[in-house]
């Protein structure tokens, strides 16, 4: 077991979104002295603005969060609003066929799908309308509420012994050798003996200060809340370009479209806003459900996210520095996030994952990328004039 | 099937890039409300050469209203209001300088919600310039502008006793523009439920619109506003109950029959000696005027709670100018303090300097005497402690645990407990973390936490009647000062808008024609026994289908 005393911790984890306080929560079950160092408020970036979708089939954490979710709020003693199964419906053939994909990775890793015909459909989601063109009924999947569900990580580190600090900012690091010995923050210093960085778009800025190149840019996304509409027997549902569900409450959340690339220094100071791109969503949601137009919108919500240039995530321990772990999810972190933080333990305890190939999410795929990969993607920060 | 690879060169297809939404519509400076404030910054920047649009949301929609949306009516509205032409000319009787505006070349628009701002900016640049989002009853639309002058009004704190949830329970703001604006306040016998300037000046208008005021109850030990005001009351047969609260409602279908009142001590614990049962069928709460600053939160402007200008405002300076050089705030949603509210000059005062400053901000001449900037009164009132007393006297002390969010029927312990809704069945025992001020030890309680944990403030009425009492429970609950709890955020659209209404706001092809659940990128999606061992961008597959988990 790794221990600590003093303004410190064994384990110290910068980044209070789902990733860092999963993992802290795994590492401090197992009675590993953990610090999480939050520069905001907990889940205030991406982790507490998703989706809520648990349908990670084309993940290696995949069978892990499959296996977890249903779990989760017997394990964390906290409720997590989960609900499994997942309907995706599409209106037109083209999504049809691009929806199959989950059919396809689902069944290859043993988990049931079936194909769903416009009746089916529209039986099993009254909110649906006439132009139904199919489904897919997933048996496996879900999805959580992203806030209760941070909180309950938070809350059952801190039940383990962990400890959590938010708005304290992290501000560099102490490096001894090869080994990081120390995080320097708005709070003062803290010592360590092994460092996770878990801190999404800041993941980058974060680890160029030990020397460490991992490539992210940062986008904005945007979702929309109506007002609560009776239950449907299934809330998972989404489809038309849409990603999102019905809450146990009954709000539809639904969110998709069209990113905004934003420069990395920007999210430190700036809220992420919505804009008129929710009429958009809206439009798209009427047309999958339409049953729900006469229902209210009551609230929309942006995020900032980061990605990497494949989209995909990395869990890994970086050559150079020998304490030192790094997990960014590529914006697809909420669902997985049962999954990832334990690998994060996994790797911080062991060095090696013990329940999934992390071999393709390591740092080291990027070593041939090109320098200027943003400019080559076209992820470009909208050039906003001198008006403000 | 396959999906268009990526452009090599160039902005990511998938991105907002190249997709703003067509605008017909613009104005140079967009003023928000229709009020003194907002009708004299229309009058000022009228003929100065610049175009001049003013919206104001009245007439409001009937179900809007019966949500007690933008105002608690607690259902107090006559049958009338549903008639949007009756209503519409007794606004324009109510307020004769609407017609001197448009009469001045403004563009005025009636039954108009500003739903949210949009101006352009880091990380929210992709439609060049401002823009506000708009919605009347046929259709929800964007306009240009280039300054704005926000003049939005005020609100009233909600206050939850037993029964506050039957219909005749309203808000004072809401009773006086019923009364006043619309002719139609469904009330005979009225209770008035605080004693400061406000809600004597609302409660002596009531009584002159044919409201029976038949009784002002106040937690303090006196009256808090102007005697003369509450002695012109009392003349009309008022009876004034100090160190009092109203402890429930007795109703029957139709709404509120009877108020009960309850004695307090100095601490705001209820007397066992009874209090008076009082008939009336509408109880008017008029504990807090809160200014209406939705709007401007939700744009970014800067915000602090400062005592004399009545809790949270936007910070302005001299020239009404918020945080944001674009945006200026006038009138109650600017702050509200006695001699403001017993004389509309100030107001007015306010109105003018923001259209001075915005018309000069558009390079246009701005005549007219220079005017004295405004300050607010120096507080007589600890506005600040009389809302925990309220809060403390008479919420904490209901016997029937009353919901504090009627939307998401969640109570006072509920929220100062944190405990999940109880559409969740939750029946474990919480951890020792569960507890409010667990979520930071360090810091102080974050409001939006609570809404999130509670859903206290997340329903259709957007917050309206509860926001006041959560942050009072929060501050009773952990020992704070209100001062000190934050301001929970406030999001777009600040009007609840019809989910088919806002899919009809129009959009480019490229939109659709690229629309993806996610970020558009064929490599995010592919499986993980197929990934390859390295990635370029050179390299990289575009020959997958796109399309997000």
């Amino acid at each position: 077991m790794i221990s600590s005393g003093g303004a410190g911790a064994a384990v110290i984890i910068v980044g209070g979104g789902v990733t860092g306080l999963s993992a802290g929560w795994w590492l401090a079950r197992e009675g590993t002295d953990v610090l999480v160092l939050e520069a905001g408020a907990a889940g205030w970036g991406a982790s507490g603005r998703n989706g809520g979708g648990c349908s990670h089939h084309h993940s290696p954490l995949f069978r892990e969060e499959q296996r977890l979710w249903p779990m989760m709020d017997e394990l964390l003693g906290y409720p997590t609003e989960f609900q499994p199964e997942r309907i995706r419906i599409a209106l037109d053939e083209r999504q049809f066929e691009l929806y199959r994909r989950a059919l396809e990775n689902g069944a290859r890793q043993g988990f049931g799908t079936e194909v769903l015909d416009r009746r089916q459909v529209r039986e099993l989601v009254p909110l649906a309308g006439e132009d139904v063109f199919g489904g897919y009924y997933h048996h496996f999947g879900g999805h959580a509420n992203p806030h209760r569900t941070l909180q309950a990580y938070a809350w059952a580190m801190r039940d383990c012994g962990g400890r959590l600090l938010q708005h304290t900012r992290a501000l560099g690091f102490e490096t001894r050798g090869n080994r990081v010995v120390g995080v320097r923050t708005s709070r003062g210093t803290f010592a360590c003996d092994h460092l996770v960085i878990a801190a999404g778009p800041a993941t980058a800025e974060l680890a160029a200060r030990l020397g460490l190149t991992v490539p992210l840019m940062s986008a904005r996304a945007e979702m929309i809340v109506t007002e609560p509409l009776p239950l449907m027997k299934l809330g998972g549902v989404d489809g038309n370009g849409l990603y999102g569900r019905q809450t146990l409450r009954g709000n539809l959340a639904y969110g998709g479209g069209p990113h905004e690339w934003i420069e990395a220094a920007d999210v430190q100071h700036t809220r992420p806003y919505s804009t008129p791109l929710q009429g958009g969503i809206a439009r798209r949601l009427c047309e999958l459900l339409p049953k729900a137009a006469h229902a209210r919108v009551i609230r929309s919500w942006a995020g900032f996210i980061e990605n990497t240039p494949d989209g995909r995530p990395i869990i890994d321990r970086p050559g150079g520095l020998e304490n030192l772990t790094i997990a960014t999810l590529s914006s697809v972190g909420f669902g997985l996030s049962p999954a990832s933080g334990r690998a994060v333990r996994d790797l911080v305890v062991t060095g090696a994952c013990d329940f999934a190939d992390l071999s393709t999410l390591k740092l080291s795929r990027f070593a041939g990328l090109e320098p200027d990969w943003p400019v080559l993607q076209g992820w470009l920060p909208t050039a906003v004039g001198a008006g403000e | 099937m396959k999906a268009t690879p990526h452009a090599p060169i160039g902005r990511d297809p998938a991105s907002v890039a190249g997709k703003q939404p067509p605008i017909d519509e613009a104005t140079d400076l967009l003023i928000v409300g229709g009020g003194p404030a907002g009708i004299s910054a229309a009058l000022t920047a009228a003929g100065a050469g610049v175009r001049v649009t003013l919206v104001d949301e009245n007439p409001v929609p009937f179900q809007t209203m019966g949500e007690d949306v933008p105002l608690h009516f607690g259902g107090r509205m006559a049958a009338t209001v549903a008639n949007r032409n009756a209503v519409l000319e007794s606004m324009l009787a109510a307020r004769p300088q609407l017609a001197e505006a448009i009469d001045a070349g403004v563009d005025v628009r009636l039954g108009t919600a500003v739903w949210g701002l949009f101006p352009q900016r880091p990380t929210a640049g992709w439609i060049d310039g401002h823009v506000a989002g708009l919605a009347d009853e046929d259709r929800v639309y964007l306009l240009r502008f280039k300054q704005a002058v926000i003049a939005s009004g005020c609100r009233d704190m909600g206050l939850a006793f037993d029964g506050w949830q039957r219909p005749g329970v309203m808000g004072a703001a809401a009773a006086y523009r019923l009364a006043t604006t619309y002719q139609a306040l469904e009330s005979r016998t009225a209770v008035l439920v605080g004693s400061g300037t406000e809600a004597l000046l609302i409660g002596n208008a009531l009584m002159e619109a044919g409201v029976r005021i038949a009784a002002v109850v106040e937690q303090a030990a006196r009256v808090a506003g102007p005697a003369d005001l509450a002695a012109r009351l009392a003349a009309n047969g008022a009876r004034l109950f100090t160190r009092q609260v109203v402890e429930q409602t007795i109703g029957d279908p139709q709404g509120v029959v009877a108020v009960r009142l309850a004695r307090i001590d100095g601490n705001g614990a209820h007397l066992s000696d009874p209090g008076e049962r009082i008939e009336c069928d509408t109880v008017v709460l008029a504990v807090a005027a809160i200014p209406a600053i939705e709007l401007l939160e939700a744009t970014g402007c800067a915000m602090s709670f400062q005592a004399a200008r009545g809790g949270h405002v936007a910070v302005i300076d001299a020239a009404q100018r918020t945080s944001l050089p674009f945006l200026y705030a006038a009138g109650d949603c600017a702050g509200v303090w006695p001699s403001k509210s017993l004389c509309d000059g100030i107001a007015r005062r306010e109105g003018r300097i923001a259209a001075v400053a915005a018309l000069r901000a558009l390079g246009a001449a701005a005549d007219g005497p220079s005017e004295e900037p405004v300050s607010p009164d120096p507080p007589l009132r600890d506005v600040a402690h009389e809302r925990l007393a309220w809060v403390r006297a008479t919420t904490l002390q209901a016997a029937a645990t009353p919901f504090v969010c009627q939307c998401e029927e969640v109570t006072a312990a509920e929220i100062m407990g944190l405990r999940p809704p109880r559409y969740l069945g939750w029946r474990r025992d919480a951890g020792e973390s569960w507890r409010l001020g667990s979520v930071d030890p360090q810091g102080v309680p974050d409001p939006d936490v609570v809404k999130r944990l509670t859903r206290a403030g997340m329903g259709p009425c957007q917050g309206r009647r509860c926001r006041e009492q959560v942050a009072a429970l929060m501050a009773l609950g952990t020992g704070s000062a209100l001062a000190d709890i934050p301001l929970a955020t406030y999001r777009p659209p600040v009007r609840p808008l019809r989910l088919g209404a806002l899919a009809a706001l129009p959009e480019v092809a490229a939109m659709a024609e690229h629309w993806d659940s996610w970020f558009g990128m064929p490599s995010q999606w592919i499986p993980f026994w197929r990934v390859p061992p390295a990635y370029t961008v050179a390299g990289r597959c575009t020959a997958e289908p796109v399309g997000g988990e």
